[in-house]
């Protein structure tokens, strides 16, 4: 189905209720795998971190990681979770090429972790946040699968393909399968909700640590079920499932546009299918994947080689004991103490430079001052090489020095500009980087005299304008001063020389 | 005949201990009579799928040194075992009996074959076996069928029939088997050998080639009770590698059969299953089963008679089970990572799902297909709840009459088998029949309790060896070594010597 076929968002919601179901995978940040002990370096050359048990030889057998059940119950409690006493992994039976047993381990009706919510935190436009539970189903354990790689087609994808490449690095890797129960009742909230769900639930995930929730390197990804129902109707309606979206950006999208399409197909007098389907990025579309239907059979059986994992209360107890700080609570309280709109903790969060403000006002910034760099100066040198805000050379210690130099006149914000580029040249600490640039700023009369003099002989039209009274005309020769001075001038005390020598 | 393939384990280690001879002399010994006796799938008895001499010899010269040097690593350093060609070897193949796995050599060795290779037993070489250990009679195999010693138109039983084949005609001293319903017990029955079912978890899974995994066990295959308890001594005890296997350590084996080799049962219950006799129960195997339970009595023990109603349901309930596991770890060979590939005739560039469909139509035989089929139907959505949902049931009542028998008894006892070894081809057509040989096997596996099946004598209809079973409690494998013991050293004096001598010389057997 092509774009022009879609109904509006608008006439969608007035027709349907939306209904989501989002499935996110955590891909955890274990030293070793799920079921060996092989390595989980994101990157590493391809089939280098392998071992009997991930390439599913005969006769390996799998042992569970104790780091990964932790984890899992981690999540689970931070999601306000049971966690169960006893519970086995199944097996998740079906045929392909990346999956080196030709079956997933994973956990079926057993659950490591159950009957949970999140408070999610919805930004509404030109409102106040609102905040919505979301109730969790199920946080589950299983392994990951190879990665595949088509060769040779178009489109990257397996049809047209001269022949696929299949890395079994990131077979084994533990999961962690975070199932909501349905959302309903969202409206045309819908899209927001799912994309403020999915960007707590990753908040959350990077405060527990258990990984890097990178969702551009699939470290989290997102699937996302939809289905409408007639409005009023209540009930859910046959869903689609959207695999791997792959950014906050993409989730809101997706429920967007599964809404209208859906929505297209239920007023034609059509009916939905129950299917999967591939979300591309470039286009902000989905299209058929295979097709899922009830048929689809993964003969779950529990998995005879593990024994059962039962989790001790006192462990649990333990565990629970240690939680960080719920993000969200955090974030409340640190906005109130930052003085911080809902507006600009917004977009101090979405920008992912929620943490980095805090340890940048932790290292003795303002919190105005923290945000400014970071959103402003940091998040476009971030977004210009194309990494993540919190991945750049600088620290927030670093952006507090900076301010700090500011704050003492030593530079002003353009030469602080030009600091951080030297921080993220690798250059050196901002003091040293400022006496190495030269940066710091004139404010010896001799020499600001000198170029003042200079000014007011170059520009003797203007000079006569201040002499008039016409004291806004000092701007044109404060800037003839600064250009002469390379920027390096204090630019109040030149207004002053001016104003003296011209009164 | 070298004398040296004659002796026991245990008699070897001596030998060894006092220099006596060198493990490369007995190690050749070995190897020569595998050359007179063992033949190929057409001829012989045909025990051995892969024959290793260059590298069985290696190891015994490095044992031989290490003695030499005083760094003996184990009681049992030098003395040559055979291993089932289902436990993963580094450097030599591993097949399984199937043409999936033709040519497979893995990269990792099995944990009881890192602890045979550690404690310096040279391999002499792999054994046959049903294909991915699914049969009774070791016809199944992809690669042709063993004969048994005692007559050469005879199954050796199976799965395990190469194992056990191997230890009869003297051709090892030891070996390795696995049990999943009785892969062990039956070939031992049907050979006139020593084989042990070990507690489940208690000797490490990890480089078996699963064929059930909640069944499976590797154990000894020998020629007597004690060499058994050395060889299961040895490979048990703990693995990190397999999450099943018991955390505590495996001992009390060796002195369990030394103490019941001196014939004394005094104080013992031993207890009969009611529900494996009966119809179907060769006559010539009830009559050695009674004289050997007369002699359990002779030696002391008090025995009774006990029912396990549920047992008339192990049957059904393994053969979901096992099919329903068996049809999952069966999976994995879809011809993308190793093993045989066949590409489909007339497709131009074939897809993944082709491959693996030609590779496994052409790499699996029926018996499997057979079970992959049933498995994969007894998993289905919509029939879970009534196959194995529903075996699993069976498999607890089973548990709990084996509870609730041992609340009266140390040990149960019954025939291993129903029959001794019938003809090559008898059942191979007849499927339901073949899987009645594991009648009385099948239970232990369903409730991981350990059994040992000893020699009982010959059938009088027709000469042919007769199996008896002790089963013990999970974690007590030591009774069924005392008990196993008492017997063989009771029926022993009776026949004036081990059963094994009154069997057929071979030589030539291969030519």
């Amino acid at each position: 189905m092509s774009t022009t076929e879609l109904k509006t968002f608008e006439e969608a919601l007035e027709s349907f209720d939306p209904a989501m179901g989002l499935e996110v995978h955590v891909e955890l940040s274990t030293l070793t795998k799920m079921f060996c002990g092989c390595p989980t370096e994101f990157g590493a050359e391809p089939n280098t971190q392998v071992c009997p048990t991930c390439l599913g030889l005969p006769g390996a057998m799998p042992a569970v990681n104790a780091k990964a059940v932790e984890a899992a119950i981690r999540i689970g409690l931070a999601l306000n979770c049971e966690i169960a006493e006893w519970c086995r992994f199944a097996r998740k039976n079906y045929f392909y090429p990346d999956m080196p047993k030709n079956f997933q381990t994973s956990q079926y009706d057993e659950p490591i972790a159950f009957e949970g919510y999140m408070d999610v935190t919805v930004p509404v436009e030109g409102g106040e946040d609102e905040i919505v539970r979301v109730a969790i189903e199920r946080a589950h354990m299983e392994e990951d699968t190879g990665k595949s790689l088509h060769v040779g087609g178009a489109t990257g994808r397996i049809h047209g393909a001269d022949h696929s490449l299949v890395d079994y690095n990131r077979a084994g890797i533990p999961l962690i399968e975070i199932v909501t129960k349905p959302i309903t009742g969202m409206g045309e909230k819908a899209p927001a909700v799912a994309r403020a769900y999915v960007a707590q639930l990753r908040e959350l995930i990077i405060a527990l640590g258990v990984s890097d929730a990178r969702m551009d390197q699939g470290s989290i990804r997102a699937d996302v079920n939809l289905s409408l129902a007639p409005k009023g109707a209540g009930g859910l309606g046959t869903r689609s499932e959207t695999k791997n979206v792959n950014s906050l950006r993409s989730v809101e999208r997706a429920v967007r546009y599964e809404m209208q399409r859906h929505a297209a197909v239920l007023s034609s007098g059509g009916s939905v299918l129950q299917e999967t389907r591939h979300w591309h990025e470039d286009t902000g579309i989905t299209t058929s994947g295979r097709e899922k239907s009830d048929a689809e059979d993964y003969r779950y059986f529990p998995e005879p080689d593990l024994v059962p994992v039962a989790p001790s209360r006192e462990w649990v107890e333990e565990l629970r004991a240690t939680l960080p700080e719920n993000p969200t609570v955090k974030r409340a309280r640190l906005q109130a103490e930052w003085g911080f709109s809902d507006l600009e903790m917004r977009d101090t969060v979405g920008a992912g430079a929620f943490g980095l403000v805090e340890q940048t006002i932790a290292a003795g910034a303002t919190p105005t001052a923290a945000r400014k760099w970071w959103l402003s100066e940091l998040a476009r040198r971030a977004n210009e090489a194309g990494v993540e805000i919190t991945a750049l050379a600088v620290t927030p210690a670093e952006v507090a020095a900076v301010q700090g130099l500011v704050d003492a006149g030593t530079i002003n914000d353009k030469m602080a500009r030009q600091v951080f580029d030297g921080l993220l040249a690798g250059e050196g600490t901002p003091e040293e980087i400022v006496a190495s640039r030269g940066l710091a700023l004139v404010s010896d009369d001799g020499a600001l005299g000198a170029a003042v003099d200079n000014a007011i002989a170059a520009n003797p039209d203007v000079a006569q304008k201040i002499r008039d009274g016409k004291v806004a005309a000092a701007g044109a020769l404060i800037g003839s001063v600064m250009k002469e001075m390379r920027g390096q001038a204090d630019a109040g005390r030149v207004r002053e020389l001016i104003l003296e020598k011209l009164a | 005949m070298s004398d040296l393939t004659r002796r026991t384990a245990a008699q070897l280690v001596d030998a060894l201990a006092t220099g006596e001879v060198t493990s490369v002399e007995l190690t050749q010994a070995h190897l020569d009579r595998i050359a007179a006796v063992d033949g190929t799938a057409d001829a012989g008895i045909h025990a051995f799928l892969h024959v290793d001499a260059e590298g069985a010899l290696a190891q015994a010269a490095a044992s031989d040194e290490r003695r030499a040097a005083g760094r003996v690593a184990h009681a049992l350093d030098g003395v040559p075992i055979a291993v089932k060609d289902v436990l993963t070897t580094t450097g030599l193949p591993t097949t399984c009996g199937s043409k999936i796995l033709e040519g497979w050599v893995p990269p990792y060795d099995a944990t009881v074959v890192a602890r045979v290779k550690a404690a310096g037993l040279p391999i002499l070489g792999k054994t046959n076996m049903d294909e991915f250990a699914m049969g009774s009679s070791t016809e199944h195999s992809a690669y042709g069928p063993t004969r048994n010693p005692w007559d050469l138109d005879r199954i050796p039983g199976g799965s395990g029939g190469g194992s056990a084949a191997a230890v009869a005609s003297f051709q090892a001293p030891l070996a390795l088997g696995t049990d999943t319903g009785g892969s062990i017990r039956q070939p031992g029955a049907v050979t006139g050998t020593v084989g042990v079912k070990p507690t489940y978890g208690g000797v490490s899974r990890y480089g078996l080639v699963a064929l059930a995994n909640s069944l499976d066990q590797v154990g000894p295959v020998t020629r007597t009770v004690l060499d058994s308890a050395l060889l299961h001594e040895l490979v048990g005890g703990h693995d990190p590698l397999d999450s099943t296997s018991i955390d505590r350590p495996v001992g009390g084996l060796v002195e369990a059969a030394r103490q019941g080799a001196t014939g004394d049962l005094t104080g013992l219950k031993v207890g009969i299953i009611s529900e494996l006799a009966g119809d179907g129960w060769q006559p010539g195997v009830m009559t050695r089963f009674a004289e050997s339970v007369a002699l359990l009595e002779q030696a002391g023990a008090e025995v009774v008679e006990v029912s396990c109603p549920s047992f008339v349901h192990a049957m059904a309930a393994y053969y979901l089970i096992l099919p329903a596991e068996a049809s999952s770890n069966l999976a994995k060979f879809d011809a993308m990572r190793y093993g045989l590939r066949v590409l489909p005739e007339g497709v131009d560039a074939p897809s993944a799902e082709q491959v693996m469909r030609a590779s496994r139509d052409v790499g699996f035989g029926d018996e499997v297909k057979r079970r992959i089929i049933i498995g994969t139907y007894a998993l289905s959505s919509g029939y879970y709840d009534a196959y194995y949902g529903q075996a699993q049931k069976v498999r607890t009542l089973i548990s709990r009459d084996f509870a609730a028998a041992y609340e009266k008894v140390d040990v149960l006892v019954s025939p291993t088998a129903p029959t001794t070894a019938f003809r090559l081809g008898e059942k191979l057509d007849d499927p339901l029949a073949m899987y009645l040989n594991d009648l009385a096997t099948i239970p232990a596996n369903l409730a991981g309790v350990p059994g040992i099946s000893v020699p009982a004598g010959l059938a009088d209809e027709d000469g042919l060896p007769v199996g008896f079973q002790v089963l013990a409690p999970a974690l007590a494998d030591d009774r069924v070594y005392r008990v196993g013991a008492a017997l063989e050293a009771l029926l022993e004096e009776k026949w004036g010597g081990a059963l094994l001598t009154q069997a057929p010389e071979l030589d030539g057997a291969a030519r």
